[in-house]
């Protein structure tokens, strides 16, 4: 029993004193990053909390921060969890985040109708919902640099390529392995259109999350219908046992093409075998570039941050810094557009609106290459922009094809539509009353 | 002394058969609510009220009804999560049908509906008991956590394969959606968990609290006594899965406002599980005190280094919590295998026969 | 009309029409019973002992290969990695042992279910706090483990073996085999039989209670560290192999709480039984039928034989 009171006391004590933590500095800009380093996605999310972290860091340590403004980065681990990714939210919610990027779909959901309550702008960087990207109706929520539509527009695009153009896939077999939840089904409408007038045929393989890391099943079915070519949307363990089952199944890995989420790890555990599998991307998977550079300098070799010096330049790592990169030129632009050095979720969501990075922007971050050139206006928060294919070569991705643009003829209307349907269903969605910048 | 029964007579068969029947417990329930109504509101902050308060009070009402079946009845269900989810899922469907019925009247028939699927899982009750009978139920966990996946009609074939929450009012008051605030809310929550916990208890301290005690004791010897085992042990679970029903709706509608098919996880019948077991078998209060102990104890966890000015990571915090959360379980299943309900009893007697020892 | 046809027919005829594939199915079915079979071991070898109905035993599985990999990614030498991951099964066993099982000795068994759940949590945080969260690979060559496949050329088609798929078979097989003499013949396996027989009546003889129980889980560890090794071959080692040794549970019910064999061919069952089910019925619902697949097949033994295929006969008086 006296145990327990004194349990029950320290408990109370630190109760009260949680209450008092402080919010951050009203001089910082505070930029909270919502990261999962626990749980079972882990595998992809430290990587992606690692690049986040230190881009952000790198711009205190070597520029004092934005505009000569401190960034004050404070990372809230939701473990891929709604339910803490809420909780980080709120948690969040009274420091004043400039925005806030969840880096879950199942968070960003519900995240998304609060968004415009609370002038918090929210960043799922090519995730989240798709038709999110319609800024008249989501004028708080941006998901550049492409929705999973496009996406799958640009992997149908790439096989048509290698068969001789669009017209060559009729009668083709696709196969299609995905994650059975929201981000994995989503594109199975647009397959389906797809499927109907390109005259291929598609095979699905839902793998569920419970499941991901036994998908043995899964690829007897492959072996049985022998598909033309593969295509994968899958996400942490999934990814890795997907490419094993692959290369057992003596499965041509050229023709398996995955969304942009598998890391350099996930190929590796195959070994030399897995040489051949596919993934898109929109950045580069090297470390060659003075942004990293400059983050190994002030960051990773100044010992202040949690970084493995290998880490840098890898797929998942360099999308981290990718997505940190769009947060700080947004605070950038917001800082141009009012004037004001403190800026505030209002002033981002502006600066988003009014986001372009330019090639020469680009190479002025020291980002020379490293991906394309990127700009959203109010009515298009996605941009849209087009992709490449990166071949696992064994050790690490290459890059093997040019840019490939997405189908914005067939991913547009379908985006409108669904966000339509959308304001719809939510009875009681707000009409767009924030002022454009960016006409 | 400060918790005497001596000197309060009861003068009719009704007075003593009252769920309070003693003054200091009536007391006692009137400065909760008067907590829980107005000092909470007034003291309690925005992430208090819509990270901590809601939260548990959902959560609570759910382990409600788990422990009417396992405390209660003896048997025990993983499934609770999936039941809330069809009560979740229910209430979706149901409202986006007919949205112009008020949203109250829905949350609590999408607890039926819940009631109608826990009825259905139920029957395999009869012809296996314990640990058989709580890995029969993972089957409901699993195959209605497929169904959520797999069948568009449940969430209106939506492409983000998650159920979203529209505006609701409640005279004009918006309660669901963005906009509704956490107060309203929290309003709301409350309301409909006092007035379920006192509907609660008066099932269980009735003659059907009565039947399913004894069956928990032992079925055959209930059964001997003509306690018809059938209706008996079907009722506990369309009771529980009405409770985790309702739970599910608010859970989705009142505090997360949109949800995927993994929010109904194992990973959620388990944690009310644990609720219902750190809490107290057999307890209404158990369960609340389960669910603070579970829900609010990592919050305070994850928030303690910060506020005392130590610096560790958010990973590492959450590795410890999960070593800590860990550890209490075993702690206070140790130190009080019979619940925090338990500890409260024992409070009550001290209380009692204060300023003596015994 | 179509949908009969669909079920009862087209399966059968695809199977007629693809010998290759069905054997490849089965074997499939096979080494996934395997190991859905070793889970369920070391929760049947704990069950007997102690009473205890052990929830961690797939977080035991998940940390002892998380401790083998860890310690190989290091630097230390595989098979000393191997060593030192027995060792640490040991000290958990030990630790059980004493900070679980002696102070909730007697009482009811859902508090002992609950205590393990305690026991998920700490050994989920340790694990991630001493290694990290991210999937590692599993040494395969290191470990001296086969890689690579057999390509049979029979039945019309192509029937690929994966070599660690057959270690699994004959490393299960071999620790079965060894289990059995181990309680059969030993003086220390008598002594867990009576244990498990009755508990009293052990303590009355002069068995150590503490002692079998700190063998018994520590034999379920190196249950649990063989079965993580293979499936961390199959797939990575990562935290959500948790998820799938909830598979051993329809095991369970399907083979009885107390019974070797029982779990072992239940695992068989349940194996096979899935892959065939998702593989040729799967389909017809849209697939990924295999999450709850087993736990419907369990339930439909159960509904005939309450007490599991090779469960002792619960007689029950007042």
């Amino acid at each position: 029993m006296r145990k327990l009171k004194k349990a029950a006391l320290a408990l109370i004590a630190t109760t009260a004193l949680a209450a008092s933590a402080l919010p951050a500095a009203a001089e910082d800009i505070f930029v909270p990053l919502f990261t999962y380093r626990t749980g079972p996605f882990a595998g992809s999310g430290t990587y992606i909390a690692n690049g986040m972290h230190d881009y952000l860091e790198m711009l205190n340590q070597r520029d004092g921060g934005i505009g000569g403004v401190k960034i004050a980065i404070e990372e809230c681990e939701t473990g891929y969890n709604t339910t803490k990714g809420l909780e980080c939210y709120e948690a969040v919610k009274p420091k004043h985040p400039v925005l806030v990027n969840p880096w879950s779909t199942g968070i960003t959901l519900p995240i998304i109708p609060k968004a415009a309550v609370d002038k918090i702008p929210v960043l799922s960087m090519a995730y989240g919902l798709s038709a999110s990207s319609e800024g008249d109706t989501f004028p708080w929520i941006f998901n550049p640099p492409d929705t999973y539509w496009d996406g799958m527009s640009m992997i149908i695009k790439y096989i048509a390529a290698q068969e001789g153009g669009l017209a060559k896939l009729k009668g083709k077999k696709i196969g299609y392995l995905y994650l059975d939840a929201g981000y994995g089904k989503e594109p199975l409408p647009f397959l389906a259109d797809l499927s109907k007038e390109l005259g291929f045929e598609t095979k699905l393989y839902p793998v569920a999350a419970a499941e991901m890391q036994n998908q043995s099943a899964q690829w007897l079915n492959v072996r049985r219908d022998r598909p033309d070519y593969m295509i994968m949307y899958g996400w942490g363990a999934m990814q890795p046992t997907a490419v094993k089952e692959a290369v057992k199944t003596n499965y041509p890995m050229e023709k398996f093409i995955s969304i942009w989420w598998p890391s350099e790890e996930d190929a590796k555990g195959a070994g030399k075998e897995a040489a051949g599998f596919k993934t898109l991307n929109w950045h580069a998977a090297t470390p060659d570039f003075p942004v990293i550079k400059d983050i190994e300098k002030h960051v990773v070799g100044a010992g202040k941050s949690q970084t493995p010096k290998d880490q840098l330049g890898t797929v998942l790592y360099n999308r981290g810094v990718y997505n940190s990169m769009l947060i700080a030129e947004g605070i950038r632009t917001a800082q141009k557009l009012t004037g004001k050095k403190v800026v505030t979720g209002e002033d981002v969501r502006r600066g988003m609106e009014s986001l372009n990075i330019d090639a020469a922007r680009l190479k002025e971050l020291g980002m020379d290459g490293f991906a394309g050139p990127i700009k959203l206006s109010c009515a298009d928060h996605n941009g849209h922009r087009p992709t490449f294919v990166q071949r696992f070569d064994g050790a690490k991705y290459v890059k093997v094809s040019d840019w490939i643009e997405p189908m914005h003829d067939k991913v547009g209307p379908l985006l409108k539509a669904d966000a339509k349907a959308y304001a719809e269903k939510n009875a009681g969605w707000p009409k767009r009353t924030e002022a454009c910048d960016s006409k | 002394m400060f918790y005497r029964e001596v000197g309060q007579f009861k003068t009719s068969y009704a007075a003593d058969q009252a769920i309070f029947p003693i003054r200091q417990d009536r007391i006692g329930l009137a400065l909760i609510l008067a907590v829980a109504f107005i000092g909470i509101p007034l003291v309690g902050g925005e992430f208090m009220i819509a990270s901590v308060m809601i939260p548990f009070l959902v959560l609570a009402l759910a382990a409600i009804g788990l422990n009417i079946l396992i405390g209660y009845t003896g048997l025990i269900s993983l499934g609770t999560g999936a039941f809330m989810g069809v009560g979740a899922y229910a209430c979706y469907k149901l409202s986006t049908l007919f949205p112009q019925v008020n949203i109250i009247v829905w949350i609590i028939a999408s607890g039926l509906v819940s009631c109608a699927v826990g009825v259905l899982f139920g029957l395999p009750s009869l012809r296996i008991k314990g640990f058989y009978l709580a890995i029969a139920t993972l089957a409901a966990q699993f195959f209605l956590q497929w169904c959520f996946v797999r069948v568009g009609w449940l969430y209106n074939n939506n492409p983000s394969g998650a159920i979203e929450v529209p505006l609701h009012t409640l005279f004009g008051i918006p309660i669901t959606g963005a906009t509704a605030k956490p107060l309203t809310r929290y309003y709301v929550v409350l309301t409909i968990v006092v007035v379920m916990t006192w509907f609660a208890s008066n099932l269980v301290h009735g003659r059907i609290g009565r039947n399913w005690m004894a069956v928990r004791d032992m079925d055959i010897a209930a059964q001997l006594m003509g306690i018809r085992l059938l209706p008996a042990k079907l009722l506990a679970f369309a009771v529980s899965s009405f409770y985790a029903g309702v739970a599910g709706a608010l859970m989705v509608f009142l505090w997360l406002g949109a949800a995927e098919p993994e929010a109904f996880n194992i990973n959620e019948s388990f944690v009310l599980l644990f609720m219902v077991i750190i809490g107290g078998l057999g307890s209404l209060i158990g369960a609340f005190f389960g669910a603070a102990l579970i829900h609010i104890l990592p919050i305070i966890v994850r928030t303690a280094p910060d506020a005392l000015g130590l610096s560790i990571g958010s990973a590492t915090a959450e590795h410890l919590t999960y070593i800590i959360t860990g550890g209490l379980i075993l702690f206070f299943l140790i130190v009080e295998p019979h619940g925090l309900a338990r500890l409260w009893q024992i409070a009550k007697q001290k209380l009692r026969v204060w300023p003596f020892p015994y | 009309m179509h949908l009969l046809y669909q079920i009862f027919i087209d399966p059968f005829m695809q199977m007629g029409q693809a010998p290759d594939l069905l054997v490849q199915t089965l074997w499939e079915g096979l080494v996934g019973g395997v190991l859905y079979a070793l889970i369920a071991l070391g929760f049947v070898l704990i069950f007997k002992a102690s009473g205890v109905f052990n929830f961690a035993q797939g977080i035991m599985m998940v940390f002892a290969a998380l401790t083998l990999v860890g310690l190989y990614e290091k630097g230390v030498p595989a098979p000393l990695a191997l060593l030192l991951a027995i060792g640490v099964m040991y000290l958990l066993a030990l630790g059980v042992e004493r900070v679980v099982l002696r102070p909730l000795v007697n009482q009811p068994d859902i508090m002992l279910f609950m205590a393990t759940f305690g026991l998920t949590y700490i050994l989920i945080g340790a694990g991630q706090l001493v290694f990290g969260g991210d999937p590692k690979e599993m040494p395969v060559a290191a470990l001296g483990l086969p890689k690579g496949a057999i390509d049979l050329k029979i039945l019309g088609g192509l029937v690929s073996l994966q070599k660690i798929d057959i270690a699994a078979a004959i490393i299960a097989s071999i620790m079965v085999a060894g289990l059995a003499v181990f309680f059969q013949k030993t003086r220390i396996g008598r002594a867990l039989r009576a244990v498990a027989d009755d508990h009293q009546a052990a303590l009355s003889v002069g068995i150590s209670l503490n002692q079998i129980w700190v063998i018994v889980w520590f034999t379920a560890g190196i249950v649990a560290l063989a079965t993580g090794i293979m499936w961390g071959a199959r797939s990575d080692v990562s935290f959500a192999l948790q998820v799938i040794s909830l598979k051993a549970l329809p095991v369970l019910i399907l083979g009885g709480f107390t019974s070797v064999p029982g779990a072992i061919v239940g695992g068989l069952i349940i194996g096979i039984g899935e892959k065939l089910g998702e593989f040729y019925w799967g389909p017809l619902v849209g697939g990924g039928i295999e999450s709850w697949l087993a736990y419907a097949i369990a339930l439909a033994f159960l509904l005939f034989k309450p007490e599991g295929l090779f469960g002792e006969k619960i007689i029950e008086r007042i």
